[in-house]
């Protein structure tokens, strides 16, 4: 890992126009506002949050799947906000979480793979396009034989591989994995997660790795950040986080993950959130947080909490945080 | 009709020997007939709960966790047929139940939870009026009764402001608060057994909280017992009693929660507890998974299900299937490694 700023996001913020209750009546969705976070050269950030946090959405504006509202992102050195991506496709892929809807039923795997391929015209003829092919998928643990046949003939543990291999086809730098593993079977998601970690080892790649799981994202990260409502909450290294986390949703989401030991499970304080993560149409004023946090007062209401540095590389927004400790 | 009454007459037997048994499933074999072939869903299924015990099912997508509770309601679908075994609920012999006994069972002795609270409440009626039809359907309440009784439900599972709750439809709740509601509806009768098919899945982990919680409290006041189906191993280690682990459409391990988490014997439940990403060890230790896919059940293996991804494989796991070994009077494990002096006297003998 390099001390070496791949990407970097500044106050990015994307709305989406949705329609209202009433007749021509718009409203909009804050799905992502105003959150800043880099990612160094062959790290991983991993971003937790619940459903509708964000954090696929953080994701994909990154890649400019979506065009972002208002924030600026910086992608080595250069402001892609406006770019033209076609360059920068093949530095910065995705994986998507549903391994069964990814993939087109009627492309053979050799042809998912090698679409890329074809795109960008990384190979000059058809014996290397389908060396490359053989190379990739071996390179997630497929055989080329698997390269002739359709993504229903394929459990999704091996979809998944396939989802992989077509993103490292254009030998990118940077990868968002979309929740890639939360499809998948309990025994499967190890082979995957450690497919990833060996990927990063060989090829050196940096990810930006999306889950709601917050062990799975604990294991992989170096650095985590926690989303909610469409805000950054609280950014650390990923020790740091989940032992020494600050935020009240953090530590409530640290606690909520059922430990897999009955005597520290049955141990464990709990620190059980009341009531359900309000609509991000009408998100509350203030800080977001407040309609379910126990040390909420007026000053949460009134203002939203600062982007504070508590400790170094460690970022919180909330206004208690002396109390909370 | 004879072979129902000497069922019948077993039945008092079996029931009058184990008093203790609410649920008692022999040897059950079930398989779903596709056009492609035989799925043997179930294969030589046999588990017992107890009244008042929380019994956790584990296993992965099709290993026929869901389907083993679901034939003791009577609600295996369309091409799947019940080829063998005896099931018993409550003193009734479900093997021989009609339609019209099922429904006479579902909802009042027997409840269930789905996974997927968007889709298992009707979405045209109101929360109140489906409380309200299990209560009017098992008991002679009027509709002033069932009213007063389905508030009081709701107050139970964590409602606020139940009397608005009870005029407004599923899509004005969310999911923790439809899953809140899909349980009011289960207890309405108060069951003495409660299926919770992966009741946490689909919602979030500060919900999961909640829901497991609640379920756990309301255990304690109404005092039924539970079979939890779920594939979280973190779920069913805070909340089981007992645990059994499926693979396959059979059950390979079962024993008390300490046993099942501290002296795991059989190689799949080993394999599971190591794959999981442990959230409180400050080191980085890499995950040890369990390599190879799961089990196609159209063509299953002729040894252990298991062994073409165990990795202390020996050559009679792939030619025959093991039996239980029992470890202690709860815990028992269905592998050859467990049963080696039994198949080395075999060898002995057969050469």
């Amino acid at each position: 890992m390099e001390d070496k700023k791949l990407l970097e996001v500044e106050h990015l913020k994307q709305y989406f126009r949705v329609s209202g209750g009433k007749l021509f009546e718009r409203r909009v969705v804050k799905a992502v506002d105003d959150v800043s976070f880099f990612i160094n050269k062959g790290e991983t950030l991993g971003l937790v949050g619940e459903s509708g946090c964000g954090k696929t959405t953080t994701g994909r504006t990154i890649l400019r799947l979506y065009e972002p509202t208002e924030g600026k992102i910086i992608y080595d050195g250069v402001d892609i906000t406006h770019a033209d991506m076609k360059p920068y496709r093949k530095k910065m892929q995705i994986v998507f979480q549903d391994p069964y809807a990814s993939l087109d039923p009627r492309m053979t795997v050799g042809d998912i793979v090698g679409e890329a391929i074809d795109i960008h015209h990384l190979a000059a003829s058809k014996e290397e396009r389908r060396a490359r092919i053989i190379e990739l998928l071996s390179l997630v643990g497929l055989n080329s034989e698997h390269a002739n046949r359709y993504p229903h003939e394929f459990s999704g543990g091996q979809r998944q591989r396939v989802g992989i291999a077509r993103a490292l086809a254009v030998n990118p730098e940077f990868i968002v994995c979309d929740e890639p593993i939360s499809a998948l079977d309990v025994s499967i998601q190890a082979q995957v997660v450690n497919m990833f970690e060996d990927l990063q080892d060989q090829l050196g790649l940096t990810y930006l790795f999306i889950a709601h799981n917050l062990s799975v994202v604990k294991h992989i990260s170096n650095r985590i950040g926690v989303m909610y409502l469409g805000k950054l909450v609280e950014l650390a290294e990923a020790n740091e986080l989940t032992f020494h986390s600050v935020h009240p949703y953090t530590r409530s989401l640290v606690s909520a993950i059922p430990i897999a030991d009955p005597i520290k499970n049955r141990a464990a304080k709990r620190f059980v959130l009341q009531g359900d993560v309000p609509s991000p149409v009408n998100p509350p004023s203030g800080c977001r947080f407040r309609t379910r946090c126990p040390y909420a007062d007026k000053c949460c209401e009134e203002c939203e909490p600062e982007w504070k540095e508590v400790s170094p590389g460690h970022f919180v927004a909330c206004h208690h945080i002396d109390k909370v400790q | 009709m004879k072979k129902k009454q000497n069922k019948e007459t077993e039945a008092r037997e079996i029931i009058s020997a184990k008093p203790d048994r609410l649920v008692d499933i022999y040897h059950e074999r079930l398989s779903f007939f596709t056009p492609a072939g035989e799925v043997k869903a179930l294969n030589d299924v046999s588990l017992s709960v107890k009244p008042g015990e929380i019994l956790g099912i584990v296993g992965e997508s099709g290993s026929g966790k869901s389907v083993t509770a679901y034939s003791l309601m009577g609600l295996t679908a369309y091409p799947g047929k019940l080829l063998g075994g005896d099931l018993w609920f409550n003193g009734h012999y479900v093997n021989d139940m009609t339609e019209r006994d099922f429904c006479k069972m579902r909802g009042n002795e027997v409840s269930i939870i789905f996974q997927d609270p968007m889709t298992s409440l009707n979405p045209v009626y109101t929360i109140g009026n489906q409380i309200e039809e299990v209560i009017r359907l098992h008991t002679d309440k009027n509709r002033k009764q069932a009213k007063a009784r389905a508030l009081e439900l709701l107050e139970l599972v964590g409602i606020n402001e139940p009397e608005k709750r009870l005029k407004q439809y599923p899509h004005e709740l969310s999911g923790g608060m439809r899953q809140r509601v899909m349980i009011a509806i289960g207890l309405a009768c108060e069951p003495k057994l409660l299926i919770a098919d992966e009741p946490t899945t689909a919602l979030d982990v500060t919900i999961q909280a909640q829901i497991l919680e609640l379920m756990m409290d309301l255990k304690k006041k109404l005092d039924m017992a539970i079979i939890l189906i779920t594939h979280d191993l973190g779920v069913v280690a805070g909340t089981c009693d007992r645990i059994a682990v499926m693979y396959a459409g059979q059950i390979v391990e079962s024993g008390t929660t300490e046993e099942i988490f501290y002296h795991p014997s059989h190689e799949y439940t080993k394999g599971l507890i190591a794959s999981i990403p442990k959230l409180h060890e400050e080191e980085h230790t890499r995950l040890v998974p369990i390599e190879g896919t799961p089990v196609d059940l159209l063509n299953p293996p002729k040894g252990c299900p298991f062994a073409p991804r165990c990795v202390n494989c020996m050559k009679v796991c792939l030619d025959r299937q093991p039996a239980f070994t029992e470890i202690s009077d709860t815990h028992i494990s269905k592998c050859w490694l467990l049963d080696k002096a039994k198949w080395e006297a075999e060898r002995k003998a057969e050469n």
